[in-house]
């Protein structure tokens, strides 16, 4: 594969892998849950695949968001899923729990801790996701028109197929693809899928997207445990090896990016390596149909790499975990030895302003 | 590979004010962050990543509003993280964006944090409905009052002390040019007459509610033999967070502080910290938290922090000062007030605080906590290059 190089690949510093991922079957509502309830047994099954406690992990990060919870702080009583106490070396991002991996592996390659427990969590349910998330716009231009998340990414999809790069037919196909692979996925909301011609029949959402090209609204939350080193080599037979790891973001405003191109995922995946070796799967954070075209370009994925094996985001979408449920299921496909190298991506804000990409891979040891 | 040293060559502020309406929420936070970039004569192209903290995305009203701030913060096609940590997120933002230097991930990072409370109301924002807890509807102070009467009822300390920290603090304001509140007709008495907010916190025991951002520029040892002016060096930084509620939490004096500043002084190989530190920055949102903390930060004996309060070892020129630049007591945009905390004790070291500079300054401790007293985070920073 050839892509431009603007910057070398990072050499040095600690070797660092997922050794443990575990994640709720994701659903439509969890009334009966809180977030705290939703997070701990999650917790409870990555911990234990590892046999750590709360109190031997050397550094917690997690992501969630207030607004999904509808409560300032909301993290804070998340906390006590995790048990910090005696107090943990413990931090939190505003973002998708992938932005928590990012730091907590930040952390140890600082060789501050050899161990560190990510999680994150969303609870769509209580309100209406799609309106929530047109807060996150332009408080002063751009969040007074409302526009939702369906409409700004049909915005993408329309501006996709008017560069001819795709076609509702092929969307649906990618809609297809994903569902009928989260049959395999025990944790997937929507698994299965009727076929393209019946899902063509069906009304717009917001045109060209029809209900299949959007994800679907999902309670949810996942956990990753890391570990450098030898530590990981302690830990698991099979280490998941993060190779690299880089994020990017973009403008802000939807009028002045071209929607069909993503640089700051190609940024993002030159930084990381992506391009240095072929991938066997790639695990991509494209909630709707229409973005996956835009990232397995900005990716050069050919139709040899599988995409999206768990299902992906079209199968489950809990906001804010879903992210970290890419580099989750890449993990796993290594630990399974499933896969030798695979790409994760998350993504945040409206149509894929930015962007995350890790390379993991089944061998450690040498760093490049 | 080791780890890189950090240092601090750039620091900028916003004056903190009641309501900046002649900017909007990216124009607050360039003012700061182009301050910081003129501090450290760099310009955005030498910037590698952007790492931004605030307080809860309720106090504006904007969900996630880094993402609407990439272009502000000239992150575009840049790595730009997130930190939301509670009240203690502007300290641990800074450390965060300390981290990608010292993991060699970036050369030159940009860290900013604010908060525009004009642009919502902070106590709605605390006190949304939530299913299945009991609401708070007291604010900050009304959880916090219980805390401190246990601190007087445990020490014995005289009603007077919060009052004197007060007082201290505003008028230490008077020499920051930054600083929200100047008051300068205000008297020990008046502190001791203004209205009872939430017993034994009076009105002007408070912080106020301020608009702000602060930004700083963090580089490794490349970076600061270019900086034009003396660097912050950071000695020990660390974060410690511990349950809002459980039997047994200590909430005048948490654990998870006291963990927190033992890390930071085992890095920085300081063992008296009363004796080794030259000044601090500490988060005293209600004055009474400056003789707890003192306490809790290892400078005074259990019991004994009022003691120094009064024989005024944390004045201006007593021999450890604390918040010379009028703390959070005189400015507080909630996101930054850790931020600030950290910048002045960098300021402090660097020599470059003006005229609530200590003279000689050379090890200053810079201290944040938020939550419910249960997140805490620290750095303590240095004129002189740290040799392990």
């Amino acid at each position: 594969m050839s892509s431009p190089a603007p910057s070398a690949p990072r050499t040095g510093g600690r070797d660092v892998a997922v050794v443990a991922f575990a994640q709720s079957n994701h659903t439509r509502h969890t009334d009966q849950l809180s977030e705290v309830e939703l997070v701990m047994p999650v917790l409870h099954d990555v911990l234990k695949q590892t046999g750590l406690t709360a109190n031997r992990i050397g550094f917690t990060c997690s992501g969630s968001s207030d607004y999904l919870a509808g409560r300032a702080f909301s993290f804070t009583m998340a906390l006590d899923g995790v048990g910090a106490w005696p107090p943990i070396s413990e931090s939190h991002v505003e973002m998708d729990g992938a932005w928590a991996l990012y730091e907590a592996w930040v952390k140890l390659r600082t060789g501050e801790a050899d161990t560190a427990l990510v999680y994150s969590y969303g609870k769509s349910s209580p309100g209406s996701v799609r309106d929530v998330l047109t807060r996150q716009l332009d408080p002063y231009t751009l969040a007074p028109l409302w526009p939702d998340s369906i409409a700004l990414a049909a915005l993408q999809a329309r501006a996709l197929i008017d560069a001819g790069l795709t076609d509702e037919r092929r969307l649906a196909r990618t809609a297809v693809r994903s569902r009928r692979a989260a049959t395999a996925n025990p944790h997937a909301q929507l698994r299965g899928s009727a076929d393209v011609e019946d899902l063509l029949r069906r009304p717009y959402e917001v045109e060209p997207l029809r209900r299949h090209d959007c994800p679907p609204i999902s309670d949810g939350a996942a956990a990753v445990v890391l570990a450098a080193g030898d530590a990981a080599r302690a830990l698991h037979a099979n280490p998941a090896w993060i190779r690299g790891v880089d994020h990017r973001i973009e403008a802000h405003q939807p009028g002045v990016r071209d929607l069909t191109d993503s640089p700051s995922t190609r940024l993002a995946a030159t930084a990381a390596g992506a391009f240095d070796a072929p991938f066997d799967a790639a695990e991509l954070h494209a909630p709707f149909t229409a973005q996956e075209v835009v990232l397995r370009r900005a990716l050069d994925l050919d139709d040899r790499v599988r995409v999206n094996p768990s299902g992906g985001p079209l199968a489950a979408n809990p906001v804010m975990a879903a992210g970290l449920i890419r580099l989750g299921e890449a993990a796993a496909l290594i630990h399974r030895g499933e896969a030798g190298r695979v790409l994760a991506h998350a993504t945040s804000g409206p149509c894929l302003q930015q962007n995350l990409v890790a390379v993991l891979e089944n061998t450690g040891g040498g760093t490049r | 590979m080791s780890k890189q040293p950090v240092a601090v060559v750039g620091v900028g502020q916003t004056k903190h004010v009641a309501a900046r309406q002649d900017v909007s929420i990216a124009g607050l936070v360039r003012e700061a962050a182009v301050r910081a970039l003129a501090d450290a004569a760099l310009d955005w192209a030498d910037i590698d990543a952007v790492v931004i903290g605030k307080a809860p995305d309720f106090f504006e009203g904007v969900m996630m509003p880094e993402l609407y701030l990439a272009e502000a913060l000239g992150a575009v096609g840049k790595p730009m993280l997130r930190v939301h940590t509670a009240g203690s997120v502007g300290g641990s933002t800074a450390l965060v964006a300390a981290n990608l230097v010292a993991a060699r991930v970036h050369g030159t990072v940009l860290t900013v944090a604010f908060e525009k409370q004009s642009e919502s109301n902070a106590m709605w924002g605390l006190s949304l409905p939530i299913p299945f807890q009991q609401p708070l509807t007291a604010g900050a102070g009304g959880f916090f009052a219980p805390h401190v009467r246990a601190y007087m009822r445990r020490t014995g300390a005289p009603d007077t002390v919060g009052s004197l920290v007060a007082f201290k603090d505003r008028r230490n304001a008077l020499k920051n040019p930054y600083a929200h509140l100047h008051e300068h007709d205000l008297t020990l008495e008046r502190v001791q007459s203004s209205p009872m907010l939430w017993d034994p916190i009076r009105y002007s025991e408070t912080c106020p509610s301020s608009d702000g951002a602060c930004a700083l520029v963090l580089t490794g040892e490349r970076g600061a033999a270019r900086a034009p002016r003396p660097p912050a060096w950071v000695h020990g930084g660390a974060m410690r967070s511990e349950p809002t509620i459980f039997a047994g939490k200590d909430y005048v004096s948490p654990q998870a502080g006291r963990d927190c500043a033992a890390d930071v002084y085992r890095q920085a190989g300081v063992t008296d910290p009363r004796r080794q530190l030259d000044a601090v920055e500490m988060y005293v949102p209600f004055s009474w938290y400056e003789p707890m903390w003192l306490e809790n930060l290892g400078f005074a004996d259990q019991g004994e922090g009022w003691k120094l309060v009064e024989a005024g070892v944390t004045e201006m020129d007593g021999d450890l000062p604390v918040n010379p630049s009028g703390g959070v007591l005189s400015s507080n945009p909630i996101g930054a007030s850790g931020m600030i905390r950290f910048a002045e004790a960098a300021l402090q070291v660097r020599g470059l605080a003006g005229e609530h500079q200590i003279d000689g300054a050379r090890r200053a401790l810079g201290h944040a906590y938020g939550g419910g007293a249960q997140f805490f985070s620290m750095w303590l920073v240095g004129s002189d290059r740290p040799d392990r």
